[in-house]
């Protein structure tokens, strides 16, 4: 079982396993193993579609899902309490369950930090690296698969698929491409598209028959059609529907705030907590060297006071309004106009005068009386 | 059989997923083991992971600010 992985090719079969070769010279041929595909799920409609377009030819499958830190699911749902409201699923989990298939979450988000700080083949329209974020999933897929045969057989997998299609994206999914992540991985022809595979080369599992190349398909193009076909015919009626993706990193507004956050800095570097924050509240920068984020519900707010002993805040006396934070190297004097810009966000808007508290990271903390700025006070460039 | 205890307060799902997942691939079957978090999103999202990995949630509640479940280790 050791050597399953690598057993595909028919020959080298037989000189690994000889025992094969004889029993079948002797008495009734041993029933064939049933291959195992582990599958990346993103939790949208193509990870539904691909497990079942591979259980329908009697692979088993289990999946595989990655936590980045850039995950749009998950997080915003349990910040912002409109979203609380909404039904929570964490959606990889859900296809899984639809699917009747295992599946193990890994956290990559300290290794996947090189992929997005130094990406090979560049950014696509804003700091999402498609392309190689695509080779590493792929290859922490092939190390999960080689990790699952060394510590147990049982778990050992004979290809992986993904969802992609050709033409899909415009960086990572097309023709030219898709072999560069296959290589690139180290996956090599066992990475199955079972989406798009028609348009491609034949690979392993479909050269050794495991699966019937004639029952894959040969979806390419931006369309959803197809997929949207296929799922009804498998009778799915429900699936997610993320836009723009399922990556932060796709999002302009979220790009411009992580661009920003380096130029400040002067250096490339984040931490989780830095990609968390981007996510939560209005960002405001008055200076170069500082800005605010300011929670805009109460569910921003409650999770920002979890961040206040590690950051200078701003906290309303006089009026009601949002906990501030204030991150960077600000002065006595760029405290105090956070302050009056905190006032702008504020129930004391309006106000001749308020008074806030102002707590320096240390815990060192003053009440003082600003005026708050008006909104034509706070120009358009200073939001990021 | 013996208790143990998973500390997920302040990880916003899927952390503590990925978190009860590794701590319950170092454990035995019919163990059990306590999470405590403060996403809300536990509260459906390890159910649904334990389902499809055959372990059992004994109980799950809402201990002030805190989300508490039980779970029971199944077969591995």
């Amino acid at each position: 079982m050791a050597m399953r992985f690598f057993a595909g090719h028919s020959i080298m079969r037989a000189l690994l396993c000889p025992c094969r070769v004889f029993s079948m010279s002797l008495a009734a041929p041993a029933p064939t193993p049933r291959r195992k595909a582990l599958a990346l799920i993103s939790g949208g409609l193509d990870s539904l579609l691909v497990v079942r377009v591979v259980q329908e030819q009697g692979i088993e499958v289990e999946g595989i899902n990655f936590f980045t830190g850039f995950c749009v699911e998950g997080h915003t749902h349990a910040i912002r309490k409109q979203d609380q409201k909404k039904e929570k699923r964490n959606n990889a989990l859900w296809c899984a369950e639809q699917l009747g298939i295992k599946l193990h979450i890994i956290d990559i988000s300290e290794e996947y930090k090189d992929v997005v700080l130094n990406p090979k083949h560049g950014y696509g329209a804003n700091l999402n690296p498609c392309l190689d974020c695509k080779i590493f999933m792929v290859s922490k897929a092939m190390a999960y698969v080689d990790r699952a045969r060394d510590f147990a057989a049982a778990k050992g997998f004979d290809f992986i698929i993904t969802g992609e299609v050709v033409g899909q994206r415009p960086k990572s999914q097309r023709k030219a491409t898709m072999p560069i992540i296959a290589r690139e991985s180290g996956a090599d022809d066992r990475l199955l598209r079972p989406l798009s595979a028609r348009n491609l080369e034949p690979t392993l599992p479909e050269r050794e028959g495991w699966v019937k190349r004639d029952q894959l398909h040969g979806f390419s193009g931006r369309s959803r059609q197809p997929q949207i076909e296929l799922a009804r015919k498998f009778g799915f009626t429900d699936w997610a529907q993320p836009a723009g993706g399922c990556c932060f990193l796709t999002d302009e507004n979220y790009s411009r705030k992580l661009a920003d956050l380096w130029s400040a800095r002067g250096e490339r570097r984040y931490e989780l907590d830095d990609i968390m924050l981007l996510k939560v509240g209005r960002h405001i920068r008055p200076e170069p060297h500082y800005k605010l984020i300011v929670g805009r519900e109460e569910g921003e707010n409650n999770f920002l006071e979890g961040y206040r002993r590690e950051f200078h805040h701003i906290r309303m006396i006089s009026h009601n309004g949002p906990l501030i934070l204030v991150d960077g190297t600000p002065d006595e004097k760029d405290l105090l106009q956070a302050a009056r810009i905190a006032g702008r966000f504020s129930q004391g808007r309006e106000a001749d005068e308020i008074e806030v508290e102002i707590v320096q990271k240390g815990g060192m903390a003053r009440q003082v009386k600003v005026v708050p700025l008006r909104t034509e006070e706070v120009p358009e460039a200073w939001y990021l | 059989m013996s208790a143990h205890q998973l500390d997920a307060r302040r990880l916003l799902c899927p952390l503590p997923v990925i978190r009860t997942q590794n701590a319950i691939n170092n454990l035995e079957t019919g163990e059990t083991l306590l999470v405590i978090a403060t996403d809300p999103g536990v509260m459906h999202d390890i159910p649904a992971w334990c389902r499809i990995h055959g372990h059992v949630v004994l109980a799950a509640e809402r201990v002030d600010n805190e989300f508490h479940l039980r779970i029971e280790v199944g077969q591995k």
